[in-house]
């Protein structure tokens, strides 16, 4: 009896103590996430001198030369504008190849349909990257090689799978009597989709495209295997990574990571709808 | 159109493109990978296994693996559950949360590095706190223990969000009322976590795990980022032997092996983490 009694009072001391020990650990893994990330922002904001000296100041000193050393050094300008390149590419790749096979996947039941599925499933198995090598040899023969249009390629099957699949559930979440309805109103499948559907599925399918394009902006392997001239920021700041000052690769990469900040940021509120069906 | 042409005529597209640029790549290299100069033959794994480098390659990779995944795996869960747990700020925690999950492996080698290079900020802070008279050098050729923290490090930091968004989704489907009937019975939150959140949890722990297992065997820029070559792994080999060696049948033997142990890998979680069919949600 007596802990029954006691259980009212015990359980808001316990529920605040439990607030606080989950404010903390919040707070704490915000931190170890958030804390790198600021460093590195120290750094590039900071004088080449700065950079290079000890002991460090833990703020930056908002001094644009090691910025600005980044931008005219030579190469780098090229590099931002490949990378740029080579993910809308991938981009628009993805989704051109992955938003039909979504929608077919979404509204159809038809025989192979599930080998499809597995064959999309099947490439998250695989270090993808690692075919760019024999992609190389093909694509000396083909011409495509040191192209953007090459990469992007090799890009886009990284990028695929998820345009299938982030696509399928947008399309899935879209009720099919919507477009049975613009049908019976006289609409082909094709105006139907264009005036109903895609106007619905615009903001999804542009969250997915957005998370194309940081997947071909990150990725390093296959931009350095397959890039010799026209190499992509990623691939520039790898094969310099010997030779480069720190201020160079502190301000290379703040440049990568804020563009990409701002993707993620943007694709936020799909991210978990995206990996939620990333699980079936 | 004809109804039952159109969604193979859909899938069309996407399908070929995987042809050729991902079954297509995947036969060349095994073909590779088991030739020279067109014959068949094995001298490829056999100068890739005799490179002085191989086996400390391997085992870096496969250390790196056990020790980051199982680490990432404990903060990806504690993160999902602060976040589920979260009423106001919930938005806010999962954003920052998944930041890693946008960010570049070389980015976050680069990052890390600025930490850990001589003139980096551990050593300010290690000696503003009177603990080194002068900065150590954490990285250099004859550290590599420290180079092999740094690399656990930027691991756990760079790549737990993907495990973290993949356990929020899946317990997100785990329906309330499951939770709700075991705090009728008293259960503690320590033994809802284990009897409920993790066994319904599994699906999704099967692909953040395997997920993460294949990344963690791709790891490459970091290490290059902080470790140079003074720390090599299985990646950066391949990397290696198709640039400075100029070899490419050996880097498509590292790749096979690679991938190999990859898919090894899917399957055992697949078996090992199977979900009955009618224990699904």
């Amino acid at each position: 009896m007596s802990a029954v009694a006691e259980m009212p009072i015990a359980a808001p001391a316990t529920r605040k103590a439990g607030n606080w020990l989950l404010v903390a650990t919040v707070i704490l893994l915000s931190v170890w996430v958030l804390l790198p990330i600021y460093l590195l922002i120290v750094n590039a904001l900071s004088s080449p001198e700065e950079v290079t000296a000890f002991p460090k100041r833990f703020f930056p000193s908002f001094d644009f030369g090691s910025l600005s050393f980044f931008i005219n050094f030579a190469g780098v300008g090229r590099a931002l504008w490949n990378s740029v390149l080579v993910a809308t590419l991938t981009m628009i790749l993805s989704i051109g190849f992955g938003a039909p096979a979504g929608y077919a996947l979404s509204r159809f039941d038809f025989p192979g349909k599930g080998t499809f599925r597995f064959l999309v499933l099947m490439t998250r198995a695989f270090p993808l990257p690692l075919l760019a090598l024999p992609l190389a040899v093909m694509f000396i023969r083909t011409g495509l090689d040191d192209t953007a249009i090459g990469l992007a390629l090799v890009h886009t099957t990284l990028a695929l799978p998820f345009a299938v699949l982030i696509t399928f559930s947008l399309f899935s979440g879209i009720p099919v009597e919507l477009e049975e309805a613009a049908w019976t109103l006289g609409c082909t499948r094709l105006q139907a989709f264009r005036k109903v559907i895609l106007p619905l599925a615009l903001p999804g399918i542009a969250a997915s495209a957005v998370f194309a394009f940081t997947i071909s902006w990150n990725e390093v392997f296959a931009a350095a295997v397959l890039t010799i001239e026209n190499r992509t920021l990623t691939a520039f700041l790898l094969q310099s990574l010997g030779e480069s000052p720190l201020y160079l690769k502190f301000a290379g990469g703040a440049a990568l990571v804020i563009p990409a900040l701002i993707f993620i940021f943007a694709v936020r509120k799909y991210l978990f709808a995206m990996w939620g069906i990333a699980n079936r | 159109m004809h109804g039952k042409a159109l969604p193979y005529l859909l899938l069309m597209p996407a399908t070929l493109f995987l042809c050729v640029f991902f079954l297509y790549p995947f036969a060349l290299v095994a073909f590779e990978a088991f030739t020279r100069d067109g014959g068949f033959t094995l001298d490829n794994f056999r100068t890739m296994t005799g490179n002085w480098k191989f086996p400390v390659a391997f085992w870096n990779t496969i250390l790196l693996a056990a020790i980051v995944v199982p680490i990432q795996l404990v903060m990806a869960l504690l993160m999902a559950t602060v976040v589920s747990r979260l009423e106001t700020g919930r938005g806010a925690a999962l954003y920052i949360f998944a930041i890693p999950l946008g960010i570049s492996d070389l980015a976050a080698g680069l990052i890390w590095l600025a930490i850990f290079d001589q003139s980096g900020f551990l050593n300010t802070l290690l000696s503003n706190l009177g603990l080194v008279d002068r900065p150590v050098m954490f990285l250099g050729y004859q550290s590599k223990l420290t180079i092999f923290v740094a690399v656990i490090l930027a691991e756990i930091w760079r790549a737990t969000a993907i495990m973290m968004v993949i356990l929020v989704a899946g317990m997100g489907l785990i329906p309330r009322e499951y939770h709700e009937a075991a705090e009728v019975f008293g259960a503690s939150p320590w033994k809802r976590f284990v009897k409920i959140t993790l066994p319904l949890l599994r699906p999704s722990l099967q692909t953040a795990i395997i997920l993460r297992v294949i990344l963690a065997f791709e790891v490459f820029a970091v290490v290059a980022a902080l470790g140079g070559t003074n720390l090599p792994v299985l990646m950066g080999e391949t990397y290696n032997w198709q640039f400075s060696l100029q070899d490419r049948n050996v880097a498509a033997a590292f790749a096979l092996l690679i991938l190999a142990i990859s898919v090894g890998l899917t399957l055992f979680f697949l078996r090992v983490l199977r979900v009955p069919k009618e224990a699904r949600i």
